[in-house]
C-alpha cells in the first residue's frame, strides 16, 4: 500500500464512525460523520465537550483508527495502511500542534522544532539549522537556544508552530490551539495558522473551543453528539499574515 | 535520535541522578555482597596460598579439602621424587596442635612443619625475625594475627615461650599470614619439630602433604598426572588444590547458601530500585514518548531510545556501582582486616550480568507501556 500523498487533495470522510470501549461499556463517540475539507482553506471544528472534535481529529491526523466509515486524507485511504505505514505517513505529511503544547522539556527551542526533521532523517546539525531559520521567521530569534520553561505560553506554542510547520506538511492539525494562551496572543497564533491554510496545497484543521478565533476561519464546522450539526463558509476577518514558511 | 534519548534523559538533572543512583546501588549490592562471598571462599584456600615454592601438592587420595588431614607414608616422598618431570620433593607437615601459654591458658593451634634441610613453604612475608632462625632448636614462628590472640596487647617480639606437648617452644619470628577461613594461630617449625609438638599418632604416620616442584619446561597438571600414575596418591597443581578446597567448603557448608541467599536479595533488591525508577521515569515520559510518536516516530526507533535510555544509565550506573564496591574493598581491608573481601573479575563480569538484566527488564516493561500508548492521547491534554 502507498503512502505518497497526491496534491491539491484535501479530507474527505463518510459514514465515519468510532466507538469506545465494549458491551456495555461501549461509547460512541463519532456517529457517521460526513465531510469534505478544502486545501487552501482553515477549517475550524466546534461544538461543545464531548462532541467528538478531539476523536475526529485524531482519526484525520492518523493517530486514530476508525471503527467504521472511511476516510481519506490527501488522497491517501489512511484505513489501509499499516501502523507503521501511517507513522511514516505522520512523519512526512502531517504538522500537530497541541493544546498543551507538547514541547519535550529538556530540548531547546531549535532542538525542538528539529525534531521532525531528524524524524525525517536530516541529521541534527541540519535539521538545527533548519529549525533556527524557521523559528527566526515565527519571532523567536532571540529565544533559540532557550528551553521550553524559559518561554512564555504564547512562545511556546510559536515554537510549537513552529515544529509543525518545519517539514513543510500538506496538513496541518491543531488542537485548541489558543486554549492555553492570552488572547492577544492567541490572535498572533490564529494569524500563523491561516498563514499555513492559505497555501493552496495544504489542508489546515483546527479543533477550538475559543469563539474568538471564529473570525479566522474560511469554514466552521459544529459537531454535536458524534454528528456533523452544522457547516458554514464564512468570510475570514483576518487575513494579515506573519508567517512566510521556509 | 539518539541525541534526544540522551537529552530526554539527562535534562531532568533530579531524576537522572536518581536512575543513576538506583543502578549503581543495584551494582554496588551485588558486587560488595558476591566480593565478600568470593572473600570468604578465598579463605579457605589461604594456607594454600602461603604455602610458596612448590608446584604440586601429594597427598592422601581421599583427601577432600586443605583440612582433611590424612597421613602419607614417609616412603612416598621418595616415591614422588621418582616420579619423570620432578625436581625434588619435600615432605610438608599440617595438623592441628594445642598450645599452653605462661599463663595457664590453652590455645588451639594449626602446626606447619617445613622440611628441615630446605624450609620450603615458609611464609614470605615476615615482620620480626628471620626464617633462618628457624634451624635453632625448639624454633616456631608465629603469624601477627595468632601473636596478638596469644599475647593481646603485646608488641610484635622475639623470645615468646609456649609448650606444646608438653615441649617448649620459642617464638623465633613474626610473619604476616593471608586471613585464614579458621582463627586459629598458625605456628611454622620444621619437620622433625613439628612431629614432636604433637602426640604420635596410632599408624606412626604423620606426614600429610609432599611439595613437589617441576622440572623447567614440564607441566604442572601433566607431571601431577604422572605422579598420580605412579604412586596412586592424590596429586594436584596449587591451583587445583584450592579448587577442590573451595569444592567442598561450596558443597558441605552452609555458606553458598547463606551468601547466595543474600546475593539474590541484594540482586532483588537492587532491581526493584534501578527498575521502578527507570520504570517510573519512562512513565513520567509517556507524554513525551505520545509526542514523538504522533509526529511520525516508529516504534522501533522509540524502542531504540528507550534501550539506549536504559543502557546509558546501566553503564554509568554499573561503572558507579563497581567504583564503589571497589573502595569499600580497599579501605575495608585497612579498617576491618577481619572482613574477607576479593573483587576477582567474575564478580564484576556476574554484576554487568545482573545489571544488564536489570536494565533489560525495566526496559522492556517501559517499552511495554509505551508501545500500547495510543498517539491520540496527545490530543487530550497529556498521555
Amino acid at each position: 500500500m502507498t503512502t505518497s500523498i497526491q496534491t491539491r487533495k484535501g479530507v474527505s470522510c463518510q459514514g465515519l464512525t468510532k466507538d469506545y470501549g465494549r458491551g456495555d461499556a461501549r461509547v460512541r463517540a463519532l456517529r457517521g460523520v460526513d465531510l469534505d475539507i478544502s486545501p487552501g482553506e482553515l477549517t475550524l471544528l466546534v461544538g461543545p465537550s464531548g462532541c467528538g472534535k478531539t476523536t475526529l481529529i485524531s482519526i484525520l491526523a492518523g493517530t486514530l483508527d476508525p471503527t467504521d466509515g472511511d476516510v481519506s486524507v490527501l488522497g491517501v485511504d489512511i484505513k489501509s495502511l499499516s501502523k507503521h505505514e501511517k507513522a511514516a505517513c505522520r512523519a512526512k505529511n502531517v504538522g500537530f500542534v497541541f493544546q498543551q503544547f507538547n514541547l519535550l522539556p529538556s530540548l531547546t527551542a531549535a532542538e525542538n522544532v528539529s525534531v521532525p526533521l531528524v524524524i525525517n532523517g536530516y541529521s541534527k546539525t541540519k535539521a538545527v539549522a533548519h529549525a533556527i531559520e524557521v523559528l527566526k521567521s515565527v519571532g523567536l530569534s532571540e529565544r533559540i537556544h532557550s528551553l521550553p520553561s524559559q518561554l512564555s505560553g504564547g512562545q511556546q506554542q510559536r515554537v510549537a508552530i513552529a515544529r509543525a510547520l518545519v517539514h513543510q506538511p500538506r496538513l496541518l492539525v491543531a488542537d485548541e490551539p489558543t486554549s492555553a494562551i492570552d488572547a492577544r496572543t492567541g490572535h498572533a497564533i490564529m494569524e500563523l495558522i491561516r498563514e499555513v491554510a492559505l497555501q493552496p496545497d495544504r489542508v489546515a484543521v483546527a479543533v477550538t473551543h475559543d469563539s474568538r478565533v471564529y473570525g479566522f476561519a474560511d469554514r466552521i464546522i459544529t459537531l454535536e453528539d458524534g454528528r456533523v450539526a452544522q457547516e458554514k463558509h464564512v468570510k475570514p476577518e483576518v487575513t494579515n499574515g506573519l508567517f512566510a514558511p521556509v | 535520535m539518539t541525541w534526544i534519548a540522551l537529552k530526554m534523559l539527562m535534562g531532568d538533572k533530579s531524576k537522572y541522578f536518581a536512575i543513576v543512583f538506583g543502578v549503581s546501588f543495584a551494582c554496588f549490592l551485588i558486587a560488595e555482597q558476591s566480593a565478600i562471598f568470593c572473600g570468604v571462599m578465598l579463605r579457605t584456600t589461604s594456607q594454600i596460598r602461603d604455602t610458596h615454592g612448590g608446584d604440586i601438592w601429594v597427598m592422601n587420595s581421599d583427601v577432600r579439602y586443605v583440612d582433611d588431614l590424612k597421613p602419607i607414608s614417609d616412603d612416598d616422598l621418595y616415591r614422588v621424587r621418582s616420579v619423570p618431570g620432578v625436581a625434588w620433593a619435600v615432605n610438608l607437615y599440617r595438623g592441628q596442635g594445642q598450645a599452653q601459654l605462661a599463663n595457664g591458658t590453652y590455645q588451639g593451634l594449626i602446626l606447619m612443619g617445613l622440611d628441615d634441610a630446605s624450609l620450603t613453604g615458609a611464609p614470605t612475608h615476615m615482620l620480626v625475625g628471620k626464617i633462618g632462625d628457624l634451624q635453632i632448636p625448639d624454633a616456631i614462628l608465629v603469624d601477627e594475627a595468632g601473636f596478638y590472640q596469644m599475647w593481646p596487647g603485646e608488641s610484635l617480639r622475639t623470645g615468646k615461650v609456649i609448650e606444646m606437648n608438653q615441649r617448649r617452644a620459642v617464638v623465633v619470628g613474626v610473619y604476616r599470614a593471608s586471613q585464614t577461613f579458621m582463627t586459629m594461630p598458625i605456628i611454622y617449625t620444621r619437620f622433625s619439630q613439628a612431629t614432636l609438638f604433637v602426640p604420635p599418632t596410632p599408624t606412626g604416620r604423620l606426614m600429610p602433604f609432599v611439595l613437589a616442584k617441576v622440572q623447567p619446561g614440564m607441566d604442572s597438571s601433566d607431571v601431577a598426572e604422572r605422579i598420580h600414575d605412579r604412586t596412586g596418591l592424590k596429586a594436584l597443581t596449587n591451583e587445583g588444590f584450592m579448587q577442590l578446597t573451595m569444592t567442598y567448603y561450596l558443597q558441605h557448608t552452609g555458606i553458598p547458601l547463606n551468601f547466595g541467599t543474600t546475593v539474590v536479595l541484594a540482586f532483588l533488591v537492587g532491581s526493584a530500585i534501578a527498575g521502578q525508577t527507570f520504570y517510573l521515569f519512562t512513565v513520567e515520559n509517556l507524554k513525551q514518548f505520545g509526542t514523538l510518536n504522533a509526529m511520525g516516530m516508529s516504534d522501533r526507533r522509540i524502542v531504540s531510545m528507550i534501550l539506549i535510555q536504559g543502557f546509558v544509565v546501566g553503564g554509568i550506573g554499573y561503572g558507579v556501582g563497581v567504583g564503589l564496591a571497589t573502595l569499600y574493598g580497599i579501605f575495608s581491608q585497612s579498617a576491618m582486616p577481619l572482613l574477607a573481601f576479593f573483587l576477582p573479575w567474575q564478580v564484576l563480569a556476574v554484576t554487568a550480568v545482573a545489571m544488564i538484566f536489570i536494565v533489560m527488564m525495566a526496559s522492556l516493561l517501559s517499552i511495554r507501556r509505551v508501545l500500547v500508548l495510543e498517539p491520540a492521547v496527545v490530543f487530550q491534554g497529556g498521555a
